[in-house]
């Protein structure tokens, strides 16, 4: 381990990405242009800044970079892109899990971790799974039907 | 036969990108060569500054400016900003006048530069009496927050306001409808009630930010997430001194806005900061910083109503103060448009109202999801339930025999019209299975529900410009000035010109606000734009549509009558038809040019006659929203779980019904928040419960297991006429009823009544106790 850079791999890409022992993990992403992964709290509450370290939803914004060196991130850019949208953002789009969109890159993170764990959640651990994401807007309703959609979509894939 | 746009539950058009998170928001926004700012803030909550000393801020590696008042002096050719008064400086000068205030800006290369230096600066300051309880701060003796106030000239409406030496009431509004201390007099049953809200915050997820940078002849560029462009260039040419065309403000998708970000934020500070240093300054504030940034007012009111024996409210005093903090933003306009509702949805023969906005040394508060409303319908719809139930009436039955129905007189003196009030009240009634009885809850739990109905008057009178421009391919593209924050204005705006064009919505484009091209418009908030600006697109539009055919006519040889438009094309009587690509090839000689529509809107309005505050045309709408709400009480812990959250609005016509019943949800789970949690607590003036982590707003627990909203798509003649496709607005609707609901539905579990936000389990559990001790049970 260096002490100015991390090794990461990025949505699949080997990267190199300069860090100081101080930096978050949010701090190095957004350098990087990743739009997705986005400060609101600062405190690790709301889950805006999701990233998935090793397939683990993380709150980026309070952990060291450094602690994420050597590990696989994922954002939600990783997942899907404008006209190739995967299907957790799918069944978002479908079911308009958001408002402003804000949090909602977080959501779609959160929501791919619980549904790669447990492909056929209840609602009930639905809610408990993202109950660490907050939405101003209150699209909860919503984003509790896009995940369910998200499940049966994939269901239907498998 | 085209098929119809307005009415479509198109997902919004922006969806990808937001899923995705490539969807453009400020917040992502950098400038190259940009500066980074931090903000020194006040420590006082009120304090004459003496010196502010900069030196080791400066030394700070990375560290290029601190910038200070005197700095921005220099640049400026006014020193307050305000929409109602202009009362705010861009950085503190003579005094601080909250703990939160901005007192100088440091600039440096980067964030971290610019936060450590920012712990440098030293600010020293003589400390002044505070005063923070907004009904305290009405007494003859208080500590005067201002010494001296200048009203501002940006609304019409607000004309009246005067410049004010003396006193921390910056407006006093009065509204007197016959004679109500008389009718009190002579009533059989007279009820008196105070109510209390607290201040709240608005938290939306995307905190603000701002750019700003000088370009060619000076011009100056502000990036903003910013619900209200058009303002803010008008705010900063006056500041300045320069003419609008010098000043740029865009935006793009916001992360949510809800009153916060309609007046100046960041953006005159970024502007000074731009032009002192010549750089691109760039300020992104903390989530902790816009809690005292901006709140939402707390209130104290007061109701004394009369009743007559049969039932009928025949009289209604309301005494409202607003807590608008040491910056009145715009809370002179919520006091006095909410002011004029709150005497509720009822009608009422005598109505007095006196509704007054308050200084205080507390960050300043403005609009918020309802401008008001759900502070006034807490307190109506509260004593409402209190009468019904000391007269052994049912609360909806009270409710219906005195609801205000089209065609009887407002307090205002407007005649009501196009208004579901009664329709939303019988939405409810069986939606809430009213009439079958409640299954009561097993000891230690008891159950109960109940029902609150609000009004709002939409904000008037104010402008709204569009243009609607097709392209030489026959594409659409719209400019306005009404920011997207989530609300799917974008989406709406697309479904309606395109309703006109007879094309899809889908191949519409709606432009972000951007000053330099989007036409003016009075601001993204209190649910006015879909209705403004929507009238505006429909006659820009029109007009475009005219333009089409006449120019389809020609190239078809036939006259301009005897054509329409279908599927997107120029349609003879003969069956030809022109596709809008053709027409412009026909019209322009090459696939080129351009067709341009034009809309403007402004509503009738009438101004209210000083004083008693009547006119005959008070607003260009009005709004209804009602809540029903089942609760249970735990009446060990005084936990109150809102099982079920019903929701009723008058829309008028469902542009995207999709989009009206998740907004009308969204801000039901939000006042929600203001229901159950949210509450900003201050010591001697210091915010205890800054951000997320100690200030609870709702998270996917919270949410009701029951939540649902219907609305009621009334169809009234002269409104029709009047509205774009007959819709109204509703992106507040959903707030009205619910605080009062809550609370009713807690009385009818437990016979306590609360009288103050929020309903914590404290709250709750001391009056359950205070009540077992022989108290009020009301
Ligand atoms: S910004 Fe990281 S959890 Fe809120
Ligand atoms: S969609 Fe706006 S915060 Fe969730």
């Amino acid at each position: 381990m260096s002490d100015d850079v991390i090794r990461v791999v990025l949505n699949g890409e080997p990267v190199t990405l300069p860090a100081a022992a101080d930096d978050t993990l949010l701090e190095v992403l957004r350098r990087e242009r990743v739009h997705s992964t986005r400060e609101s709290c600062g405190q690790g509450v709301c889950g805006t800044c999701t990233v998935l370290v090793d397939g683990r939803s993380v709150a980026s914004c309070i952990l060291l970079a450094h602690l994420a060196d050597d590990t696989e991130l994922e954002t939600a850019e990783g997942l899907g892109l404008p006209g190739h949208l995967g299907v957790v953002q799918e069944a978002f789009v479908a079911e308009a899990g958001f408002q402003c969109g804000f949090c909602t890159p977080g959501m779609v993170l959160a929501a791919t971790e619980l549904l790669r764990r447990n492909p056929t959640p209840t609602d009930d651990e639905i809610r408990h799974h993202l109950a660490g994401n907050l939405c101003r807007c209150g699209a909860y309703p919503e984003i509790l039907a896009a995940v369910r959609h998200a499940a049966r979509l994939l269901a239907e894939e498998a | 036969m085209t098929r119809h746009q307005v009415g479509r539950s198109l997902p919004r058009l922006e969806g990808e990108a937001k899923v995705t998170g490539t969807a453009e928001y400020i917040h992502n926004l950098d400038v190259p060569g940009q500066l980074h700012g931090v903000i020194v803030r006040s420590v006082e909550p009120h304090a004459r500054l003496v010196e502010i000393d900069t030196t080791a801020a400066l030394a700070v590696d990375g560290v290029r400016y601190v910038i200070t008042s005197h700095e921005v002096r220099a640049v400026t050719a006014v020193d307050h900003v305000g929409p109602a008064f202009a009362d705010q400086p861009v950085l503190a000068f003579d005094e601080v006048r909250f703990v939160g205030e901005p007192v100088a800006c440091v600039l440096a290369d980067d964030p971290r530069a610019a936060a450590r230096g920012a712990e440098l600066v030293e600010v020293t300051t003589e400390p002044l009496e505070a005063v923070y309880d907004e009904v305290a701060a009405c007494a003859e003796d208080a500590p005067l927050v201002h010494e001296h106030l200048d009203a501002s000239a940006m609304f019409a409406d607000l004309k009246g306001l005067d410049d004010r030496e003396g006193t921390n009431v910056a407006l006093d509004y009065t509204l007197r409808h016959g004679d109500a201390e008389a009718a009190l007099a002579e009533a059989d049953h007279v009820f008196e009630d105070t109510f209390r809200t607290p201040a709240s915050v608005h938290a939306a997820m995307e905190p603000f930010v701002a750019i700003g940078e000088v370009g060619d002849r000076g011009v100056i560029t502000v990036h903003s997430a910013t619900q209200n462009p058009s303002m803010i260039q008008v705010e900063l040419a006056r500041l300045f001194d320069v003419p609008e065309n010098r000043i740029r403000v865009r935006t793009a998708w916001l992360g949510g806005g809800f009153g916060a970000k309609l007046y100046p934020k960041l953006e005159p500070l970024v502007a000074a900061c731009a032009v002192i240093t010549r750089r691109p300054v760039r300020i992104a504030v903390t989530m902790d910083e816009q809690f005292v940034t901006l709140t939402r007012h707390a209130t104290t009111t007061t109701l004394r109503t009369g009743v007559s024996a049969d039932g009928r409210i025949t009289a209604r005093v309301c005494d409202v103060t607003w807590n608008t903090g040491a910056y009145a933003d715009i809370g002179p306009r919520v006091a006095q448009k909410t002011g004029f509702t709150a005497a509720g949805p009822y009608d009422i023969e005598h109505v007095s109202i006196d509704s007054r906005c308050v200084y205080t040394n507390t960050p300043p508060a403005g609009a918020m999801r309802g401008f008001g409303v759900p502070q006034v319908s807490w307190a109506y719809e509260s004593q409402t339930d209190i009468i019904a139930r000391s007269l052994g009436i049912d609360p909806l039955e009270f409710r219906d025999r005195n609801l205000l129905r089209n065609g009887r007189p407002h307090a205002t003196g407007t005649a009501m019209h196009g208004t579901a009030t009664a329709e939303v009240l019988a939405e409810l009634r069986r939606a809430m299975a009213w009439d079958e009885p409640l299954t009561q809850a097993a000891a230690p739990l008891r159950r109960g529900r109940g029902v609150a109905v609000g009004l709002k008057a939409v904000i008037t009178p104010s402008t709204s410009v569009a243009l609607v421009d097709l392209s030489g391919d026959g594409s659409v593209t719209v400019s306005c000035s009404t920011t997207d924050m989530g609300q799917a204005s974008a989406t709406a705006y697309a479904q309606i010109v395109a309703e006109v064009l007879t094309i899809e919505a889908e191949d519409v484009t709606v432009l972000h606000p951007d000053t330099r091209s989007t036409p003016y418009d009075m601001g993204t908030l209190g649910s006015r734009s879909l209705y403004h600006m929507g009238n505006a697109l429909t006659e820009a539009a029109r007009e475009v549509r005219g333009q089409l055919l006449a120019a389809g006519a020609e190239a078809l040889g036939v006259r301009a009558d005897t054509v329409t438009l279908t599927d997107g094309a120029v349609s003879a009587a003969d069956g030809r038809r022109l596709p809008f690509a053709e027409v412009m090839l026909a019209r322009f000689g090459m696939q080129a040019g351009n067709l341009i529509g034009r809309g403007v809107f402004t509503p009738p309005y009438a101004k209210p006659e000083p004083g008693t505050g009547q006119s005959p045309q008070i607003a260009a709408f009005w709004m209804v929203g009602g809540a029903g709400a089942e609760v249970v009480v735990d009446t060990d812990t005084g936990e109150v779980t809102v099982e079920r959250l019903l929701i009723a609005a008058d829309v008028g016509t469902a542009v995207n019904p999709k989009v009206v019943t998740t907004q009308l949800k969204g801000a039901a789970t939000m006042q929600l928040g203001m229901t159950r949690s949210e509450e900003l607590i201050f010591a001697d003036g210091q915010l205890t419960n800054m951000g997320l982590g100690a200030y609870k707003i709702p998270g996917f627990l919270d949410v009701p297991g029951q939540l649902a909203a219907v609305f009621v798509e009334d169809h009234d003649p002269e409104r029709d006429e009047s509205a774009p496709f007959g819709a109204k607005g509703v992106g507040e609707s959903g707030t009205f009823g619910v605080s009062p609901a809550v609370a009713n539905a807690v009385h009818d579990a437990v016979g306590v009544r609360i009288r103050e936000l929020p309903l914590t389990p404290e709250r709750v559990w001391r009056a359950m106790r205070a009540a077992d001790d022989g108290g009020d049970r009301r």
